[in-house]
């Protein structure tokens, strides 16, 4: 019997997602009350083991097309729907049960905290460039961003991050799942070294080393001399 | 009531404003000509103040910034003073900048966020029921008692009085036998039944009557049941549990009831 195998039928049938270690105790558990020598096998999976046995099944059953896929959301594995159906799937089980859809300071808020997290009310206003409480309070409320800590700094004010709420509303794995995670988490825009000389009425001169697109992104630590990164000005590490 | 003020949505902050004007005139960030920039900003401020717009700090904040960008470019570089406190690095030019660069990315990853949101709304997780291996699970909708039928066949029949006076005459050829077995073929091929479903097809009094004694007759033999999930709700016809294990599935012998 192969593990890939007992996996899927496991998830198949569960009623709720999983997780790695769930799994491993329901290996055990068969283990235990199975006579069986290729059950008895399976007794002492390692969480590793059970782990790529997922990742593979999920790289499987995308790989199929089919109209569902095996998801891991919030470190839990389950069978799900492609969105595309979701017409018919409405029509049998009827409108699923979601708060309704955040407001745009909302997801911006959220955005700048789940890269940057955990990082205190002032930090995300520098970001956002405005008051954030009204938002601050909504995304709490709705459990998806809580207090984490106290940051080390005078007043030692609220440090947030996001919760596992968060990854399953918006569909994720972990936070390794977010799009453009390394880029975003850290962004240290590069000051130019020679800084843009002043031309009466024309304020900037375009740093070339600093063209934003993203396709250059990869381009830009090369550029990083030194003496720019001396640390004051260009990247306010907010720490 | 007097209180109340329109708020300004379109743009979220002095960031998202810029940010606005600057696509506006299809530049990069990094091109973009501030002083320009700083009297657009303005005259944004001036329309805000004449359409009475609530003008958050924040704006005028950023406004003075803007202002005082375009005053240092007035100044030849080396007559340029810096500002006690600040370093000579600090350019307000670049870090007005960055916080926009930075903003944008931010303003890119929400969108994203809101494909995901939205994305996910149509996910369905496959949530199969626990398999119930009792057969009980019908009766956790009440049962409904004789009045509620009784109730509900009777606006069956003033529906069907209402449906005009002409029509053609047919021969009662329902019987109550007929329809009993007729019902138990439906519910061969559906798990369930909608009560008012049962009369949608009749075309006379007597025939709805027919059918309800039919649905009575079933209930008195514990073929069927009938449940009302919510009160006044539809009620609905479903098979009744077969008591006997070992036979899980013998149409035949819903047939035969055993009287």
């Amino acid at each position: 019997m192969e593990l890939k195998f007992i996996i899927e039928s496991i998830l198949f049938s569960a009623q709720q997602p999983l997780s790695p270690k769930d799994l491993r105790e329901l290996l055990a558990t068969a283990a235990e009350q199975s006579e069986v020598a290729g059950v008895k096998a399976f007794k002492k999976t390692s969480l590793d083991d059970i782990i790529a046995v997922l990742v593979d099944l999920e790289h499987e059953h995308d790989a199929a097309k089919r109209s569902y896929r095996l998801a891991c959301v919030a470190g839990l594995w389950q069978f799900a729907s492609q969105p595309d159906y979701a017409p018919w799937i409405k029509a049998l089980v009827g409108q699923k049960n979601r708060p309704t859809r955040l407001s745009q300071p909302a997801l911006e808020t959220l955005a700048i905290i789940a890269y940057r997290q955990p990082l205190t009310r002032a930090e995300i206003e520098q970001v956002r460039g405005v008051a954030v409480d009204g938002v601050m309070q909504t995304l709490v409320e709705r459990g998806l961003v809580v207090q984490i800590g106290r940051a080390e700094v005078v007043g030692r004010p609220m440090t947030y991050g996001t919760t596992p709420v968060f990854l399953e509303y918006f569909g994720l794995g972990s936070l390794d799942d977010l799009p453009a995670a390394d880029e975003l988490r850290r962004i240290v825009v590069q000051k130019p070294e020679s800084l843009l000389t002043v031309d009466p009425g024309l304020a900037t001169v375009p740093p070339e080393q600093l063209q934003m697109s993203e396709a250059d992104g990869a381009a830009r630590p090369a550029e990083a001399t030194p003496a720019a990164a001396s640390g004051e000005g260009g990247s306010p590490n907010a720490s | 009531m007097t209180d109340y003020k329109v708020k300004f949505e379109v743009f979220e902050g002095p960031l998202d404003l810029l940010l606005y004007l600057i696509k506006k005139e299809e530049v990069d960030i990094y091109e973009v000509n501030l002083t320009q920039l700083a009297t657009q900003f303005i005259e944004y401020i001036e329309v805000m103040r004449l359409l009475d717009l609530d003008i958050a700090g924040e704006f005028l904040v950023m406004a003075s910034t803007l202002m005082y960008i375009k005053s240092r470019e007035l100044l030849p570089v080396d007559q340029q003073v810096t500002p006690e406190g600040e370093d000579d690095d600090e350019d307000p030019r670049w870090e007005l900048i960055r916080q926009l660069v930075e903003y944008k990315k931010f303003k890119d990853a929400a969108a994203q966020l809101q494909t995901m949101e939205e994305r996910q709304e149509n996910v369905y997780p496959r949530l199969p029921g626990k398999p119930e291996f009792d057969t009980e699970q019908a009766l956790v909708k009440a049962n409904v008692s004789l009045f509620d039928l009784i109730n509900a066949v009777n606006s069956v029949l003033k529906r069907l009085g209402q449906r005009g006076e002409l029509r053609d005459i047919f021969e009662d050829k329902w019987t109550v036998s007929e329809k009993i077995e007729s019902l138990l073929t439906a519910l061969r091929e559906r798990s369930q039944l909608k009560f008012s479903a049962l009369f949608a097809s009749a075309t006379s009094r007597t025939e709805v009557v027919v059918t309800f004694l039919a649905v009575l007759e079933l209930i008195r033999l514990r073929q069927i049941v009938a449940v009302q999930g919510e009160a006044f709700g539809e009620i609905e016809i479903t098979r009744a549990p077969q008591p006997e294990p070992a036979v899980p599935d013998s149409p035949g012998e819903v047939a035969h009831p055993p009287s």
